[in-house]
């Protein structure tokens, strides 16, 4: 089965397709042609090219030095920063979309930085490893250590991953600070998305990394 | 180092420029520089910040390249303190290679087979422009001290006059390290339609309290030499060459770092074994010292450095915007690339983090990279291959945004 039978991958030519991440196709499908995007934890770059490429303007911050460096070296519009302390200088509104790639886990404080993404941007796009995902259960429970796989392959002494979550514990997240998810997807250990219509108890088993389109909660809600 | 180079594609519009002069020539091309010279008359006098109208006066300025038809390739490079005009080409004084040659050449991210780069003297200075030590022809001598008291906005004013003499509308691109980082901002700041791209490296949007303070020391050291003669030594036939060497030896510390000095120099003796038990330069850093402080006696002249000094000194974007720095920055279009580097301690990361920030801020296109080096500020006038290589990718596609051919129509 090939990859465009399986993802919602509208609009991507087969050359895109071989070339970029599954889950960066499907964040990068989310977004609207023409908008202004913020890719926090940009890494080097990748996710940023393909939006470039599909004509959105895109900006991005990362944290390490070497990633920066090589996305400025192709040609992209980032700088040196930490999710945790810096999102405060963006203005209000200051981007269509703000998109927090494999990152969450990594930070300080989740829920500040989620409250900022959707300060920031109108719409927010989260993607994050779903730590309910059934083999790292299986290694807590059978192996008795920390979970390591080929997506988070740290040792729990030199993690940057300090604050993994759940898709349920996502999901409560968002109701918590009251954002409306607008459309939500968890990716199986191919990337390929799981059936929408399952259940979330399904998804947080089975999932292993969900994908999550946020925007800000109606006034008055 | 100032051997047999390839000049293909790098000879300015003005040959006489390759030329070596004598050391004592200096002076001579204070008033009659051998680069292209803009002569402004008494009619279009440049309006300065302290309030006096300087006319008649001069910019000189270097050329590489052609202007394409559209006028859509032209780069202005703006020189450091005791930078000038000859950004790559022999210098006419001391007959070494342009001064950023990592940056501007074939082959370099400044391809003057793609782009017409223009480098000019800044007011103030004493390559040709008009500065201090040039003839008042008010009066028939050098100005000294009666020359007025110029600021980063003067000289980045006097730029676009030169820029509005060559005919040129928007540039694509204003690029600059240290005090030329500075006029690269002040050109969007004052001129915010007029710049494409904006490559400002190891610079500052003000001059910290510890840099006025350095500064302040080097002015002293000047005005402490009996030549300098409240900067009438023109009129003399002399020149403060002491005090202007010690000003240049302090600031020479500045630009490099411990690490590069340690690496550079070490504890090492300079030919010889023992210390002398005396003053005589036995560390090799010394010696160097020295060496930088004479040879650049034998080109610059001591109220220039006044001057220069001052006007970086003065320099501050947000006090012009209330204090908030963003706003000077309001609604730019400007794409910005800002570098900066580990060990540079004159204008460290935390200034350009400020900037960056203000940039954000205004919603501004800014991709910014903090390059690890431990050559300090001077990093950015060395082969430095991932800043070169930053620099080269940011105007790459800052060139393919402006819709520019690449070099040979490829």
């Amino acid at each position: 089965m090939s990859l465009q039978g399986v993802l919602p991958l509208n609009g991507f030519s087969g050359g895109e397709v071989l070339a970029y991440r599954p889950d960066h196709l499907l964040v990068a499908g989310m977004v609207e042609r023409g908008s202004k995007v913020l890719d926090i934890g940009c890494g080097d770059g990748d996710l940023l090219q393909l939006l470039e490429s599909r004509g959105i303007d895109g900006r991005g911050i990362e944290l390490s030095r070497e990633g920066v460096n090589h996305c400025v070296a192709k040609g992209l519009a980032v700088v040196q920063g930490d999710a945790d302390t810096d999102l405060i200088d963006y203005p209000d509104d200051a981007f269509d979309y703000v998109i927090l790639s494999q990152t969450l886990q990594a930070t300080r404080q989740p829920k500040v930085v989620l409250e900022n993404l959707l300060r920031i941007g109108r719409r927010a796009i989260v993607t994050f490893p779903n730590f309910g995902f059934w083999r790292l259960r299986l290694q807590l429970l059978v192996g008795g250590h920390m979970p390591r796989t080929d997506n988070l392959p740290f040792t729990w002494y030199d993690t940057p991953n300090i604050h993994f979550c759940t898709i349920k514990d996502f999901v409560q997240l968002c109701d918590e600070i009251g954002v409306k998810m607008e459309r939500a997807v968890a990716l199986d250990a191919y990337a390929r998305p799981l059936r929408v219509a399952m259940p979330w108890w399904f998804w947080n088993m089975f999932g292993e990394q969900g994908v999550f389109l946020l925007s800000r909660a109606e006034k008055g809600r | 180092m100032a051997g047999v180079r390839d000049m293909t594609g790098l000879t300015p519009k003005s040959t006489s420029a390759l030329r070596t002069v004598a050391p004592e020539e200096r002076s001579h091309e204070v008033d009659h520089p051998s680069s292209l010279v803009a002569q402004f008359g008494a009619d279009k006098p440049l309006k300065l910040d302290c309030g006096v109208d300087l006319a008649p006066f001069q910019i000189a300025y270097q050329t590489y390249g052609e202007l394409n038809a559209d006028k859509s390739n032209a780069v202005l490079v703006c020189h450091a303190l005791t930078g000038d005009q000859h950004v790559a080409n022999r210098h006419p004084v001391t007959g070494k290679p342009g001064w950023w040659e990592t940056l501007v050449g074939q082959g370099r991210p400044l391809d003057p087979s793609r782009y017409f780069i223009i480098c000019s003297n800044v007011i103030g200075g004493c390559m040709g422009s008009t500065g201090p030590a040039s003839m008042n022809p008010a009066t028939g001598k050098v100005w000294g001290l009666d020359f007025p008291i110029i600021t980063i906005p003067d000289m980045v004013r006097a730029q676009a006059m030169l820029i509005d003499h060559l005919g040129i509308d928007t540039l694509f691109a204003v690029v600059g390290g240290s005090m030329g980082g500075m006029q690269a901002l002040q050109w969007t700041v004052a001129y915010p339609a007029r710049v494409f791209a904006n490559l400002a490296i190891a610079c500052a949007t003000r001059h910290s309290a510890q840099n006025i303070a350095f500064h302040e020391l080097g002015r002293q050291a000047v005005m402490a030499d009996p030549d300098w003669d409240h900067g009438r030594y023109g009129d003399k036939g002399v020149h403060p060459h002491r005090g202007l060497a010690v000003a240049r030896m302090a600031a020479h510390i500045t630009y490099l770092s411990d690490a590069a000095l340690h690496r550079k120099f070490g504890r090492r003796m300079q030919d010889r074994e023992l210390p002398t038990f005396s003053f005589d330069a036995d560390f090799q850093v010394e010696s160097y010292l020295r060496y930088q402080g004479s040879s650049f006696v034998e080109r610059f002249d001591a109220n220039s450095y006044l001057y220069l000094t001052r006007a970086m000194d003065y320099f501050d974007i947000a006090a012009d915007h209330d204090g908030v720095l963003a706003a000077a920055f309001r609604g730019i279009q400007t794409r910005f690339c800002v570098v900066s580097f580990t060990s540079d301690w004159l204008f460290p990361t935390s200034e350009s983090r400020a900037l960056v920030h203000a940039l954000n801020a205004s919603s501004a296109r800014v991709s910014f990279a903090e390059i690890e080096t431990d050559k300090g500020h001077d990093a950015f006038l060395l082969d430095v291959p991932e800043f070169i290589d930053i620099a080269g990718a940011f105007l790459e596609s800052a060139g393919k945004a402006r819709g520019l051919k690449a070099p040979n129509g490829g």
